[in-house]
């Protein structure tokens, strides 16, 4: 699998060069690269070990320890449903309920196979005035209801279909 | 290198001063749009292009920066209007929020369409538009003086005075307003000792939630001798529910940076850092761009305000861990490791990030530095209760009417609060049913519930203590009569059991055993022994644990165990929900009086559980019911229950 996505190891370098291979910076080192590549590959990560002379196992550990850093690719749209305590009691998890019901996905499987769609809950996004709220990409939805949130989806996929059609 | 310092322009703030205010007064209007998170979500930006349309179609001048270029008299600045661009206003029930200076006419939840109108009626010709205007909701009059609207007329906005009033792109704004004043006073006409004492005696505490007398906290970083010393800003406000940290730094930002500036004159730092977390990645744009306007001008980096101190500030964005908002798991996280705090003492104060004495303060106590000393400690210490000085924001949100961020004194009561300038509580259906709350929970995962019976309790760090809840960073969140608390608790549980870093053993698996006990309640499978069990494991959480994230989180359930009871005992042994929100435990029942026997729950029901014949009520078999809740949907008539 990894095999069909070419590594290019030279924007790791740039990112290492800028932080001068320093370990305290293995966060936003790591931050960066993801930026790049979308998720941390793990060949990736194991020369980043090298490059900052730490072992691999330290940089799997601050990887896996962080949410925000993800060791598997993503969908092109990541919805995130707020599950912060405003959102939750104004029924943020019927939100989420319909939205893994018309995406397909629950629990471990997160990422629609055609890779569009990523559906992810968050601790709380400091939007609690709009509870609740829902997130696709960076762009903020609040104040939802399930029949806002399949009026959203649906706009996202007519959006990519006429994407496809160009 | 020193050539760069020899030619760097020092600002000179009163001139600065002075020339804004000279500019701002050509200026018939100053047309503020609050571009905090609601309102942009709401559609802000589009409101402010429609503005800057609207205006240049009438034929006259708009402009989004103030003119401070120094005119001749004769070609004085021909620009009508100054279209602002402002932080948070805190009233973000009511988003998209207008603000027109100097009238002060706040207009509500404003539509793109409505921009025109606001322009032709408000702008050209100074009337008001009412239907824009907040209407209260008893009395349905229209108030056109922002202050009078009941929201802000009961606060006491100190801190976040600016914050939502001035220009988040124009520095200059903020130090119009008196801001960097403080900063420069505390650089060339301070010593650090005097800096501390006046903190010491204005009596302001940790605005984080564990509530230490900030200034003892610097001058034992002072005392400590290093060639390098470290001040940090804890901006990862992870608890949910709370948003006001938030809302400073985007806000406010320069007010963020004063505060750590006049902390590193009373600790003696050279360097600083503003951890913030990612989620707020607007946050950490502007710290960025301030941080850089600060530079630009002397503010930051080497030579402060022309002295021979030197001072800079990094933005280090974290990476999504509730626990970091322990202050040595900060450190850590800040040198790249994982996380996990580490056994006090030493303290950060002694041994800090990398080894050397640290000052860790959260956002709000910072923002309030600079506010603190313009005040001076004894004006400042008037406000608020005897242990608890000034004033706090919270972040007032769930259910309801007015949603958003407040800043009122200690001891203000939450009956003012939610009835006041919260407007009351909103049912389900969206009734307004006064301060008839079932309760507020405060602190978030750290904090506990507050019920009828504190409706009139001064709110400070001490009381709040006393009633097994905390200040904690400051999110109330309202929940109605119709809300479960052992959901509430379990929510809570689920939260600390995730964001547990695993470090010690017993918040690690005994927050995984708690949660699991909760399940057991809400899914019906709770015995005799539940409680006791559940009860005794949250102390042993909270005695064992090294942090804070350990040590508090078993509060939201000791503290809905201490006040709500009865629920817990109508889950476990009556195999009840009194609310109706736990599905496992719901079940549903015919209303004999309203059924019409038309038989249509009868035909939905998947297993044949309702019984019943023309004329007859219909009646719910219980031993076969699988609690699907098709009748309920089914029922034209209201005549099926659930609970």
């Amino acid at each position: 699998m990894r095999n069909d996505f070419p590594v290019k190891f030279d924007r790791v370098c740039e990112v290492l060069d800028k932080h001068k291979c320093d370990p305290n910076k293995l966060i936003a080192i790591l931050q960066e690269v993801q930026e790049e590549y979308k998720y941390l590959p793990e060949d990736i990560m194991t020369y980043i070990a090298t490059a900052l002379g730490i072992s691999p196992g330290s940089v799997f550990g601050v990887a896996t320890f962080y949410s925000h850093f993800t060791l598997e690719p993503k969908g092109k749209y990541v919805i995130k449903v707020c599950d912060g305590t405003a959102c939750h009691v104004r029924k943020s998890e019927e939100i989420l309920k319909v939205l893994e019901k018309e995406l397909g996905l629950s629990g471990r499987k997160k990422t629609s196979d055609d890779m569009i769609f990523t559906l992810e809950t968050v601790a709380c996004l400091g939007a609690c005035g709009l509870a609740p709220v829902v997130v696709v990409n960076d762009e903020v939805h609040g104040s939802m209801t399930k029949e806002k949130t399949i009026e959203l989806l649906n706009r996202i996929r007519e959006q990519e279909k006429q994407e496809n059609n160009k | 290198m020193t050539g760069s310092i020899l030619t760097k322009q020092i600002i000179d703030l009163d001139k600065t001063r002075e020339i804004y205010k000279d500019a701002s007064a050509s200026y018939k209007s100053r047309i503020v749009i609050c571009a905090g998170t609601g309102c942009m979500a709401n559609g802000a930006m589009s409101i402010y292009n429609k503005f800057r349309e609207v205006i240049y179609e009438r034929g006259l001048k708009v402009a989004v920066m103030l003119d401070k270029e120094e005119h001749k008299e004769d070609d004085r600045c021909d620009n009508d209007f100054l279209l602002v661009e402002s932080g948070c206003q805190g009233f973000c029930q009511m988003g998209p929020l207008v603000t027109l200076y100097p009238q002060k006419i706040l207009y509500t939840k404003v539509k793109t369409s409505d921009v025109e109108e606001i322009v032709d009626r408000t702008l050209i010709k100074n009337e008001y538009v009412d239907r824009l205007l907040y209407e209260c909701p008893d009395s349905k009059h229209h108030v056109r003086d922002m202050d009078k609207i009941p929201f802000y007329e009961r606060q006491n906005r100190i801190m976040l005075k600016l914050c939502g009033h001035i220009n988040v792109h124009d520095a200059d704004e903020y130090i119009a307003n008196g801001g960097y004043f403080m900063a420069r006073k505390s650089v060339l006409e301070m010593t650090d000792t005097q800096i501390c004492k006046e903190i010491l005696d204005s009596g302001l505490r940790g605005r984080g939630g564990g509530g230490f007398p900030t200034g003892r906290k610097w001058d034992l970083t002072r005392i400590n001798e290093s060639d390098v010393k470290y001040v940090i800003c804890n901006g990862d406000e992870g608890d949910p529910g709370a948003f006001m940290d938030r809302c400073v730094m985007e806000g406010n930002p320069h007010s963020v940076l004063e505060g750590m500036i006049i902390a590193a004159m009373a600790v003696n730092a050279t360097k600083g850092y503003v951890y913030v977390r990612t989620e707020y990645p607007l946050a950490v744009s502007r710290l960025k761009t301030a941080i850089r306007t600060a530079r630009e001008n002397g503010i930051l980096g080497e030579h402060i305000f022309g002295s021979d101190r030197s001072f800079d500030i990094e933005v280090m964005e974290g990476a999504g861990a509730f626990v970091c908002g322990e202050e040595t798991a900060l450190i850590a996280s800040i040198e790249g490791k994982r996380g996990m705090p580490s056994i006090k003492p030493p303290f950060p104060a002694e041994k800090g990030l990398f080894g050397k004495p640290t000052v860790i303060n959260n956002v709000e106590t910072l923002a309030t530095v600079p506010v603190i000393l313009e005040m001076g400690a004894e004006e400042y210490r008037k406000l608020g209760t005897e242990t608890s000085k000034g004033t706090k924001t919270f972040a007032l949100t769930g259910h309801v009417a007015n949603t958003g961020l407040i800043e009122v004194p200690f001891g203000t009561t939450l009956r003012e609060i939610v009835g006041e300038i919260g407007g009351g509580v909103i049912d389900d259906d969206g009734n307004n049913c006064g301060v008839d709350f079932k309760a507020v929970q405060i602190g978030g995962p750290s904090g506990g519930c507050l019920t009828q019976e504190h409706l009139d309790l001064p709110l400070d760090y001490d009381n709040l203590r006393d009633v097994g809840a905390m200040v904690g960073s400051g999110g109330l969140v309202v929940m109605n009569q119709n809300t479960c608390m052992v959901q509430i608790a379990r929510f809570f549980m689920q939260f600390t059991q995730n964001e547990s870093c695993g470090k010690c053993v017993v918040c690690r698996e005994g927050t995984r055993q708690m949660l699991a006990l909760l399940d057991d309640i809400i899914e019906g499978r709770a015995d005799a022994a539940t409680l006791d069990l559940l009860e005794e494991l949250a102390n042993t959480v909270k005695i064992g644990s090294l942090c804070g994230l350990g040590k508090t989180a078993p509060n939201p359930v000791l503290s809905t165990l201490k006040y709500f009871r009865d629920e817990y005992i109508a889950h476990v042994y009556n195999k009840r929900c009194p609310t109706g929100n736990c599905d496992a435990l719901k079940t549903y029942r015919v209303i004999v009086e309203k059924c019409k026997a038309c038989g249509l729950c009868a035909r939905k029901c998947p297993v044949d559980a309702i019984e019943g014949s023309k004329g007859v009520p219909y009646v719910i078999n219980i031993e076969k019911c699988i609690r699907c809740g098709a009748c309920y949907t089914a029922c034209k008539f209201d005549a099926i229950v659930k609970g």
